[in-house]
């Protein structure tokens, strides 16, 4: 057990971290509650005071409750494909093959390009329905191309926010399963347990905590993106890839009204916190470990 | 406070020092291969000005107007010379932001619809550095091939029936390309003008918008029409850029867009039609007013900065006549920065070495700011309204319309539903009484 | 792992490892060969893969445009200098929550990861105006000090969870045996942590290596990063798609190299393999 005077130099440890992310959270957090209740354009230099004005504002859009929906669901989906796509690609590359380095290094790469370079890339060189690489394999086959953007617009920034984190959630498990006991493994086999069951009943348990890091720390990133949207489709078409950071830019940097832009970013602060409430009810417990 | 007093004392100390040597001025500009062509020919201006040293800022047209305007509204103070469009510079002025400028070259040469729209309450604001319109741009093989001819002036009648004629899709040959990506600066820049067409407007005279007319319903059937039966693959993500690939590749029989575009399709180191286009008016409806918008990239001074005399020199050195003979002779003249001056017209050797200058410029004539639309309207501006809030309405009207490009939402929908939004914008930002 | 697997298998897997891989990678190969095609190829269809005019043109363009070497230099000084403050600030607090656990420990860090959740783009306009007061745009300074607040939530819970696989029975063994807290820490944890620490600190720099909205909109031209630079060649009018491969190609490169040269580390970091 740890001494009175372990805690308190544990406490003094903590510290720093702890008034420095205070003050980095209350000081923008004050202002941003401050201009959501004014009547503050960058355009229009005249301000006054709004009262619940903004929120209304923002809550009533007509393109509100689909930014939700479409926060959840490119969140959902970009974790579904990295921690499923994570797991299998870090079970291959554990597997003894030849070049192993530079395979991990070929797949963890995507990781390197940054975001507006990745959807560019994406957007106009792989998904381009008239001279992209898809549409060309697709045309291999006889096929007609698929108009990425416009047929399934947010499972397609899905697939490109998810070719970004995948590698993430690969280095991570990866990492974990090279410390899986590999003795264990061996007497399982031993017993005569197939590799389904070997992978249910001794690698997944032991990839958990690595599953759940993974899912925690790319949520934090994945209900901020808006660089992928705006290059490729600017939230269109419709509000089809109109997500709560998208709703927010068009605000804050379309129309400059830094009250209203203000108003949907403590509520998406709020719609975070929610979105971590029940994360944490759902994967938290494998932090205790 | 003492960081700040350390720091303002360090910085202004540090601008003593300067001052004494040469002064740096920061030019913010667009990555266009116009200004990037500017950056190269500098030498011209410091040789000629020792003192004044140039710091260049070349971004993308998105993020340099997200990073200057959120300079200049707060006042940063980080660029002495801005690159704005036609949109920003009645706004900014009103503000009080813009330097007036009083050092332009020869400033009655200046193209007057180009001049009225950098000038407020006849005071000029910023200095066009390269203007532009929107023409039809269409491939005269093709054309031949159905047995038509594109007429000077098209109508949108004739525009249907050349696009049902020139698609051929086994041959990957779309009749017609147009821009569908949402933003108000894609989409909504070229529907707004087309719009114009087809005697629509955005707002009425008591800034009552005005999706529910019959003259909307007109145009985004049309454009809708066209679009679904001869246009592109991915139309609702095409903006200029891909469109303007799509055509160099021979895909498109005819497409509608910046008169810039005309020097691209024609040059025969990326175009692989190169020798085969044809140029028309903007179509129009018979209504008086034709599709086309009007544009001009400019050079402004902000209103805070220390530097306005050295700024403003720059200013006037690159939109001048001499500027314009630096670029002829180092590059030839089809490379000049085109739509600005009248002189520029009347010059033979541009003429001989640009085929699409005279219709740029009856392009560029036919655009009238001041009076965009056939009924009248309480705003300035052909492809957008020049107020503020126009921005993220814009672009939310835009999307809308993607959405019913691609074939998400039927057009009753998507007007509708641009209606409802404009009219709740309007009303917040006190319009609508 | 030392298990005995038959040549066949090895191949087998070999195989399906590298196509995957090269699936995954494709994108930045196919931005690599682009980046040394003319504009007008850079957009043919069929697309043409290696049989095609290799020219420079678009590296020498990128070259007579930009400083590169400025914004390199530049993200270099802020991805480092913001990661090694970060890791100053978080080992000490990592270190205290993982082994002095209280009751309070989860929510202090799902507090500091919720710090996390304000969007960049609803604060731009207040940190603009603070920054202008304080003297801090387009200078490294004022960057290293916004990507080191940004980061440090993700260092503290990297480094918590694996400080966290330490077993503490150690660590109290050390305490009975009289260790001083200073002898613990340099004796006993660092030497288990630091292959943690290095693959944290490789990630770190990595992200702040690639953060694109603050190092674009606080800087103008003295302190641009490559983000600036990558945003000088997207999007203009006209084709620019050999150009703005080059210049990501530039961009990637540095950061590429060197988590080629690291991988090792980024990946055996992160096992504690020993420890079990």
């Amino acid at each position: 057990m740890a001494t009175t005077q372990m805690r308190t130099t544990a406490r003094l440890m903590l510290a720093p971290s702890v008034i420095l992310l205070l003050i980095w959270m209350v000081v923008p957090l004050a202002a941003t509650l401050y201009y959501s209740f004014q009547n503050y354009s960058l355009l229009n230099p005249i301000t006054s005071f709004a009262g619940w004005g903004n929120y209304y504002y923002f809550l009533t859009d007509p393109a509100f409750s689909s930014a939700v929906v479409n926060t959840l669901l490119l969140v959902g989906g970009v974790l579904l494909i990295s921690v499923v796509g994570g797991t299998f690609l870090a079970l291959l590359i554990d597997q003894p093959i030849f070049g192993q380095g530079i395979v991990r290094i070929l797949v963890i790469s995507p990781f390197f390009v940054m975001p507006t370079v990745a959807a560019l890339v994406w957007k106009n060189m792989m998904m381009n329905p008239i001279y992209g690489i898809f549409a060309w394999l697709l045309s291999l086959f006889g096929l007609p191309p698929i108009d990425f953007f416009a047929q399934i617009p947010l499972l397609s920034v899905t697939i490109i926010v998810a070719w970004q984190w995948l590698p993430f959630a690969t280095l991570i498990l990866l990492t974990a399963l090279q410390s899986l006991d590999g003795e264990q493994i061996e007497a399982a086999e031993m017993d005569g347990a197939g590799a389904v069951s070997r992978f249910i009943y001794l690698v997944l348990p032991h990839l958990s905590r690595a599953i759940t890091v993974v899912i925690l720390i790319e949520t934090i990133f994945l209900l901020s993106v808006f660089a992928e949207i705006l290059v490729t489709t600017n939230g269109g078409p419709g509000t089809a890839t109109t997500n709560l950071p998208f709703l927010v830019y068009t605000q804050a940097l379309l129309s400059y009204d830094v009250g209203v832009a203000s108003a949907g970013g403590v509520i998406a602060i709020i719609v975070a916190n929610i979105v971590a409430f029940f994360l944490m009810r759902i994967v938290g417990k494998n932090l205790e470990a | 406070m003492k960081l700040r007093t350390i720091l303002l004392s360090a910085s202004s100390a540090v601008a003593m020092f300067g001052m004494a040597h040469a002064e740096t001025i920061t030019i913010a500009t667009v990555n266009n291969g116009d200004m990037v062509r500017m950056q190269k020919l500098t030498d011209d201006f410091t040789k000629a000005n020792p003192d004044i040293e140039l710091n260049w800022v070349t971004l993308e047209e998105n993020v340099l107007r997200q990073k200057v305007t959120t300079d200049i509204a707060t006042k940063g103070g980080q660029y002495d010379v801005l690159t704005i469009g036609t949109y920003e510079v009645p706004i900014w002025a009103k503000n009080g932001w813009l330097l007036e400028l009083n050092q332009v070259d020869d400033v009655d040469d200046l193209i007057p619809a180009i001049r009225d729209g950098l000038s407020v309450d006849g005071k000029l604001y910023a200095s066009p550095f390269y203007g532009e319109s929107s023409m039809v741009m269409y491939r005269t093989d093709l054309m031949e091939k159905a047995g038509l001819e594109m007429p000077q002036a098209p109508t949108w009648d004739f525009i249907k029936k050349a696009a049902e004629a020139m698609t051929d899709r086994e041959n990957g040959v779309n009749g017609i390309c147009l821009r569908g990506k949402a933003g108000w600066g894609e989409n909504m820049a070229f529907l707004t003008a087309m719009s114009n067409s087809y005697g629509a407007r955005w707002f009425d005279e008591n800034w009552q918008p005005q999706f529910d007319t019959p003259e909307w319903k007109a145009t985004l059937d049309s454009y809708l029409e066209l679009m679904n039966n001869y246009g592109p693959e991915g139309a609702s993500s095409n903006g200029f850029n891909e469109n303007l690939a799509l055509f160099q590749q021979g895909k498109c029989g005819m497409w509608i867009d910046a008169t810039v575009a005309a020097s691209f399709v024609t040059n025969s180191d990326e175009s692989t039609v190169a020798d085969k286009v044809g140029f028309a008016l903007a179509p129009d409806n018979g209504l008086g007013k034709r599709a086309n918008w009007l544009w001009a990239w400019s050079l402004a001074v902000p209103a805070g900065t220390q530097k306005a005399d050295a700024a403003q020199k720059f200013v006037s050195w690159a939109t001048s006549k001499h500027y314009t003979e630096l670029v002829a002779e180092k590059e030839g003249w089809a490379n000049v920065p085109p739509g600005t001056r009248k002189s520029l017209y009347m010059n033979d050797k541009y003429l001989e070495a640009a085929p699409f200058a005279k219709m740029t410029l009856a392009s560029i004539n036919e655009a009238d700011p001041q009076h965009p639309t056939v009924k009248p309207v309480p705003y300035v501006g052909v492809q957008f309204v020049a107020i503020p809030e126009f921005q993220g309405m814009g672009t939310a009207v835009g999307q809308q319309f993607s959405a019913a490009l691609a074939g998400q939402k039927s057009a009753d929908e998507a007007l509708a539903a641009a209606q409802q939004l404009t009219t709740r914008e309007m009303t917040k930002a006190g319009y609508i009484k | 792992m030392a298990r005995n697997v038959t040549t066949a298998k090895r191949v087998g897997w070999s195989i399906a490892a590298w196509f995957v891989a090269l699936l995954i990678f494709f994108p930045i190969l196919w931005t690599v060969i682009t980046s040394f095609k003319s504009e007008g190829a850079a957009i043919a269809f069929p697309p043409v893969f290696f049989d095609f005019d290799w020219t420079l043109s678009s590296y020498v363009e990128v070259q007579e445009r930009s400083d590169y070497l400025l914004h390199v230099w530049n993200s270099a000084v802020i991805s480092l200098g913001s990661t090694f403050i970060a890791l100053l600030i978080s080992i000490p607090a990592a270190w205290s929550m993982a082994f002095n656990p209280t009751k309070r420990t989860k929510d202090i860090l799902m507090w500091m990861l919720s710090t996390k959740m304000l969007p960049a783009v609803a604060v731009l306009v207040p940190f603009y105006l603070a920054y202008k007061n304080l003297g801090l745009l387009d200078t490294k300074l004022g960057l290293i000090i916004i990507l080191t607040m940004m980061n440090l939530p993700i260092l503290i819970w990297m480094l918590f969870s694996y400080f966290k696989e330490i077993p503490g029975e150690i660590l109290e063994a050390c305490r009975m045996d009289g260790a001083t807290l200073g002898q613990e820490i340099v004796y006993i944890l660092t030497p288990m942590a630091v292959p943690g620490i290095a693959s944290t600190l490789l990630l770190n720099i990595i992200m702040a290596w690639n953060e694109a909205f603050w190092t674009l909109n606080i800087s103008a031209s003295q302190a641009a990063p490559l983000s600036a630079f990558i945003a000088s060649y997207s999007s203009p009018e006209g084709l620019f798609w050999a150009k703005l491969s080059a210049a990501s190609t530039l961009a990637i490169a540095p950061i590429l190299i060197m988590g080629w040269f690291s991988q090792k580390q980024l990946v055996r970091g992160l096992t504690f393999g020993a420890v079990k």
